[in-house]
């Protein structure tokens, strides 16, 4: 399971003041907390404050790679954004991310191919988010149509079924679930698939035992990514033990442990 | 239809590590091994690098042997009373890689020998060989630790491969090896979880991963062989997909395990159906060690010159076809 820490966004408070500041101890802070709690990857945000989102996006990528050489996550919903950082990135890049929308796709797709990232695409368009597995199945079929056409590697494509919180969407849910399992089945070699864990709690009390409730079921549905928290340890105790029911980890006594220190 | 070939692109890969050290580097060994570094399975090479050959490591011991089978003894019975002669033989006729040196004698019911034979001893083979060293307890977990730490302070700076730290007794080798300067053997018993923890535990006496090297505990042919191969199997997909716990390299006494083997020893008198002794014993040693090699032996420990050869050129052949 690939960790991407969710923590270096604009919207948190300390992350949004340190952009505007250009204050690199603070971004670096929390990229080294992440990456020491197990995160495989960072993903990066600027967030409502940024007045010119591609410079401080590239501010933020260089000022993360002074102290790391783990995956970035450039996350912006601007396909303009994506292009006018992604030169500054050394490390592998995971683009996060395009919709089913063609005049995405055709920007963001040769973009990923060109610089040999993956690409994050959310089975969603401009019509709104699916209510239901069908639907979502519709357009990763099309983002997956779209791919073979360009010759992109679906090894590299994460499928994201676009989670809903808990109490907005409670019906959902389930076929979310199902999506990330009918997903894996849409061509050989597979798609990866990935979710925005954090969602599923928005707006209620305690957020980390649904958070980390819905990761195990989503892992148990062939989950390969989440964007999370990592420095929820519960969170993480649970996705490590959920990899080792599914016998993707080798048990020790010392297992969690083990996890941790093989990510340094 | 023709078919592309799958290839597979692993995320991590196996520790690389260097045995033995020359002038230069603090020690006295005219040739160093390096082992592991791996990004594939074994022989895979179109799936990624493999820049280390595995290499072979004769036995030896430090008293005559004197339950070898009658194959063993006719090629080597003239040199057991010197391990050095017998180290020699092996090094400039059959061209092995390393040595691997068993403190046998000094287990309390094989002859009780002291630290201060033992440190005699392997001061004898540094000083007359070239090659790395490898160097193994008699496996009496309190006699080993008054031993072998002192061998490895008489042998500080050259990189030997000391063994065997278990899970009930590694404190003192780890610490030892740690001061002088060594790389250690973790040994398990087939058994992935404990070979894992123990890593663990070495790990945590702030001693290198990269030091240390994995000894699963293999069978020989008929006698557990393909359930070692499963572990260390598992052990290594583990390790290229991310798991820097078992992500080291391999040693098998293959050897040893095949020399146990009744149907190795066993004399044609015995079993005439089983065909001249002579011939079995080797092909039971080369069997068992060549299959180890498909599942990920870094180092081999054999016996036999004639098996020692053979898997010695079946190396060779594999690594042609990168």
């Amino acid at each position: 399971m690939i960790i991407i820490g969710e923590l270096l966004n604009g919207m948190y408070k300390d992350v949004g003041k340190a952009i505007v500041e250009k204050d690199k101890s603070v971004i670096q802070k929390i990229a080294k907390s992440q990456i020491e709690a197990g995160a495989d990857a960072l993903d990066l945000n600027c967030g409502p404050v940024s007045k010119d989102q591609v410079s401080d996006m590239k501010w933020l990528i260089e000022t993360v790679q002074e102290v790391t050489d783990k995956i970035i996550v450039i996350d912006s919903s601007k396909p303009k954004v994506i292009q006018g950082a992604i030169r500054s990135a050394k490390n592998k890049v995971i683009i996060n991310s395009t919709t089913a929308d063609k005049e995405k796709l055709e920007i963001l797709l040769p973009l990923a191919k060109e610089y040999g990232c993956s690409l994050i695409a959310l089975s969603m368009d401009k019509k709104g988010i699916p209510q239901n597995k069908d639907q979502r199945l519709e357009l990763a079929a099309s983002i997956i149509g779209f791919c073979m056409e360009k010759d992109f590697p679906i090894n590299e494509l994460y499928l994201d079924p676009v989670v809903m919180p808990v109490d907005v969407a409670q019906l959902q849910l389930k076929e979310i679930i199902e999506s990330i399992r009918e997903f894996k089945l849409l061509c050989d070699p597979a798609p990866k698939t990935v979710v925005g864990l954090s969602n599923i709690s928005q707006g209620i009390l305690d957020r980390s035992l649904v958070n980390r409730t819905f990761l195990v079921m989503a892992q148990e549905a062939g989950l390969d990514a989440a964007i999370a928290d990592p420095l929820d340890k519960k969170l993480m105790d649970c996705m490590i033990t959920a990899e080792l029911i599914l016998n993707k980890q080798i048990y020790c006594k010392a297992y969690l442990d083990a996890y941790r220190k093989s990510k340094k | 239809m023709l078919k592309e070939l799958a290839q597979e692109k692993w995320s991590g890969k196996i520790n690389s590590i260097n045995i033995g050290a020359t002038k230069e580097e603090g020690g006295s060994r005219t040739s160093v091994v390096k082992i592991g570094g791996q990004a594939t399975l074994p022989f895979i090479f179109n799936d990624g690098d493999i820049p280390h050959r595995p290499v072979i490591a004769a036995e030896v011991w430090d008293i005559a042997p004197n339950d070898w089978s009658s194959t063993l003894n006719s090629e080597l019975e003239d040199v057991y009373s010197d391990p050095v002669s017998w180290s020699k033989k092996l090094i400039d006729e059959f061209k092995v890689d390393l040595i691997c040196l068993k403190l046998q004698g000094a287990h309390p019911d094989l002859g009780d020998r002291t630290p201060t034979q033992e440190v005699k001893l392997v001061k004898d083979i540094i000083s007359n060989v070239g090659v790395p060293l490898i160097v193994i307890g008699c496996g009496d977990d309190s006699k080993d630790n008054l031993i072998l730490p002192a061998c490895t302070e008489a042998t500080k700076g050259e990189k030997c491969l000391f063994g065997s730290a278990v899970q009930d007794n590694y404190k003192t080798l780890v610490a030892a090896c740690q001061a002088d300067g060594h790389n250690i053997i973790a040994e398990s018993p087939i058994d992935i979880n404990i070979a894992k923890q123990l890593n663990i535990l070495i790990h945590e006496m702030g001693f290198g991963l990269d030091k240390i090297v994995i000894n699963p505990t293999v069978g020989a042919l008929g006698y557990g062989l393909e359930y070692a191969y499963s572990i260390m199997e598992r052990a290594r997909l583990a390790a290229l997909t991310g798991d820097k716990m078992v992500a080291q390299p391999f040693i098998c006494f293959s050897g040893p395990e095949a020399w146990r083997a009744k149907e190795a020893k066993a004399s044609i008198e015995e079993h005439p159906e089983w065909g001249k002794e002579l011939e079995r014993g080797v092909i039971w040693e080369v069997l068992t060690s060549a299959t180890f090699l498909q599942s990920g032996a870094d180092i081999l420990v054999m016996r036999h010159p004639k098996a020692i050869s053979t898997v010695k050129g079946y190396i060779t052949k594999l690594m042609e076809i990168k």
